[in-house]
């Protein structure tokens, strides 16, 4: 194995139509970069022969029995690799409609996507949708793999003709991708060698569009947003616990607590068995504070001067419906949001679209089904704090749940 | 923040919104490498206080150092330890010569009966996605029914740290904070704060534990990382899978997959 320079590890999502060989790709990554035990490997090649059939990159991830035999990818699965240049992890989603809830499961966790079409089938419903959701998530960085190049004989022109089809879709999405690459995943061509099959290509391969990526920078240079999560009693202290969500947190920082608006001072930066003197985005820490006020879990702090989320009880956002159960305007919902939790009607749905077509079915509608997407009013019972998606999407995106699950996600395009 | 520091902010954060939300948990310990980061990660959760109790089950087949190691660290940290025996099972002699049915006697029943008698809502289990291939494919909130079944196909989604957190009365919830973590990254933590590891994983005559579980199901590997560097430095240039020496990852290819169906950890 290599030596690892940078020891950060990057996330990438691999996306695309049933059958168009994720998988495949997958396996063939570890494969080529030599990130994969060696018992692994024959224990899968020993299961393809058992089962009658050649060797199956694919089958790495598909480590379930029921998937081996139906041949797809149920569920989200992570795998690791590495390059000279640093760490990656693999998300494997799966292609199949039925599965968009585990595919946005995987997806919302990475830093990258690998968006991959079938050159013989070009551009599929789920190839539409998925580049959709990666809009949704707010991945920026994306790579195109035209797979199966050998059954259109590495003809050029049918690259060029599958490649403009999907950058004028997404040219509507307002989403551009920094490389496509021609590609043969079983065989390895433009993985990790340049393809011997497709001399016309001039650029990068896959392994080396990946490492010109940045991995997702946290938000230490914007505003403090501190969400409480708990409060403890320990020795004495009341320690109001939580994840730093955005910006830098110090002791005798003039604070407030939203959505109160209470003003006080941070006393102390606790963490087990250290004694720091800030919290940055990202980190999990408690504080102390200097005045005794009642604060719980949902609150938000902000710094008092400086820029501020909004304190509202109605906002405007995009949502993806990711359950069977079909969305009625009249029902009441419960929207989280980073730690809050609060009970909210759907004031109006502008629109109801298609995510895999664009089509706008209806405007001004009462229902909204699976992968759908809602443009919709939401009016909150209590107020919550939030700030716009494209600012600080910690506290610009929310889950709706209905029934002890998850259905929707969605993010604020406005606040009102 | 580096890395490191990274792993550990999240499985804080899940570790937190775990108890938040269920408040009856436990954490279930199983003396090994993973599960005693999973404790510290706990104590550092928790300011050193860990207000819930640390489960063992024991299936009478441990190594005798991890009993003795269990029991030292219990007093050294304060903890609730609460030990889950399937007596009936033990009693009545099962052993390892069927691997299925002793895993699932001792562990899995020992397991179920002590959740039954404590009526837990959620654990807290230390298993990470890059272990095994259908670890991969575990939630961070992952649901179980009565029986203990784990209904892969049809798993909660979970998004920007929303997780599974209502729960009906017939389930109970397996969290897993440290899902995101790899086999070097519970080394290199272990290092950078001096967590004390069961000597057993440390090569001694040329042999050493790469995971540890039951005795007569687990074989030690040829190894002569006899410190946390060398363990680091071999993991990076081995190509032979962590749980290669685990007898119950090798009976068959699905072997994994049944036990974890039927309530495995």
């Amino acid at each position: 194995m290599k030596t690892i320079q940078e020891e950060k590890r990057m996330s990438i999502v691999i996306v695309g139509h049933v059958d168009h060989g994720k998988s495949t790709l997958i396996g063939r990554l570890l494969y080529d970069t030599n990130s994969l035990p060696r018992d692994k490997f024959e224990e899968v090649k020993e299961t393809c022969e058992a089962l009658g059939r050649e060797m199956e990159f694919g089958f790495i991830l598909d480590h379930l029995q029921e998937e081996r035999e139906q041949g797809i990818t149920i569920d989200t699965a992570q795998i690791f690799f590495n390059t000279e240049k640093r760490n990656y992890v693999i998300i494997d989603a799966p292609g199949h409609r039925e599965f968009i809830k585990n595919m946005i499961t995987g997806a919302s966790q990475t830093d990258a996507a690998i968006l991959i079409v079938d050159a013989n089938e070009g551009v599929k419903e789920q190839t539409k949708r998925h580049a959709y959701i990666l809009k949704m998530l707010g991945l920026k960085q994306l790579i195109i793999v035209i797979n199966k190049m050998d059954l259109v004989n590495y003809r050029k022109d049918r690259f060029i003709e599958v490649k403009e089809d999907l950058l004028n879709f997404l040219l509507r999405l307002n989403l551009g991708p920094s490389f496509t690459i021609p590609i043969v995943a079983k065989n390895g061509d433009n993985i990790a060698k340049k393809s011997e099959n497709m001399p016309w290509y001039k650029g990068k391969t896959v392994l080396e569009c990946l490492d010109t990526f940045q991995s997702m920078r946290k938000n230490s240079d914007k505003s403090l947003r501190f969400s409480i999560q708990d409060v403890y009693k320990i020795n004495n202290k009341r320690i109001l616990v939580g994840r730093v969500e955005a910006g830098v947190i110090k002791k005798g920082d003039e604070i407030l607590i939203l959505p109160k608006k209470k003003k006080t001072k941070v006393k102390s930066i606790e963490k087990f068995l250290e004694n720091p003197i800030q919290g940055e985005a990202g980190e999990s820490i408690g504080i102390t504070i200097q005045d005794s006020l009642f604060i719980e879990r949902g609150n938000v702090i902000c710094k008092e001067v400086g820029d501020k989320p909004k304190v509202t009880d109605k906002i405007k956002a995009n949502v993806f419906w990711i359950s069977d159960r079909e969305f009625n305007i009249n029902e009441r919902i419960t929207l989280k949001l980073a730690t809050q939790e609060v009970s909210a009607k759907v004031e109006k749905i502008e629109k109801r679209i298609d995510s895999s077509t664009l089509k706008e079915i209806e405007t001004n509608a009462k229902n909204l089904k699976n992968n759908e997407v809602g443009v919709m009013v939401v009016k909150t019972l209590k107020p919550v704090v939030v700030d716009n998606f494209n600012y600080i999407p910690e506290l610009g995106r929310f889950v709706f749940e209905k029934d002890n699950g998850i259905v929707a996600g969605g993010i604020i395009t406005e606040e009102k | 923040m580096d890395h490191l520091s990274e792993l550990e902010s999240k499985s804080i954060y899940i570790i937190r919104e775990a108890y938040k939300q269920f408040h009856n948990i436990a954490m279930l310990w199983s003396i090994g490498k993973d599960s005693t980061t999973l404790l510290w990660l706990c104590r550092k959760a928790f300011f050193g206080k860990i207000p819930f109790p640390i489960l063992h089950i024991d299936t009478g087949y441990k190594f005798p150092e991890m009993i003795k190691w269990r029991d030292e660290y219990a007093k050294k940290w304060g903890l609730n330890l609460i030990v889950g025996r399937n007596e009936e099972a033990i009693k009545a002699g099962i052993s390892p010569k069927n691997k299925l049915e002793c895993c699932t006697a001792l562990k899995t029943e020992a397991l179920k009966q002590t959740i039954t008698k404590h009526k837990f809502k959620a654990l807290l289990l230390g298993i990470r996605r890059d272990e095994h291939g259908i670890r991969a494919k575990e939630r961070y909130f992952s649901p179980r029914d009565l029986e203990f079944r784990w209904d892969y196909k049809n798993q909660p989604p979970e998004l920007w740290d929303q997780y599974k957190t209502k729960q009906d009365d017939e389930e109970h919830i397996r969290v897993h904070p440290m899902l995101h973590w790899t086999e070097i990254d519970i080394w290199e933590y272990i290092k950078k704060e001096k967590i004390p590891i069961i000597p057993l994983y440390f090569a001694k005559d040329g042999k050493r534990y790469r995971s540890i579980g039951c005795k007569p199901c687990c074989l030690p590997i040829n190894s002569k990382a006899d410190t946390i560097d060398k363990i680091i430095q071999e993991l990076k240039t081995t190509s032979i899978s962590e749980r290669s020496g685990r007898a119950q990852d090798k009976e068959s290819a699905y072997m994994m997959q049944k036990l974890r169906s039927l309530g495995y950890m």
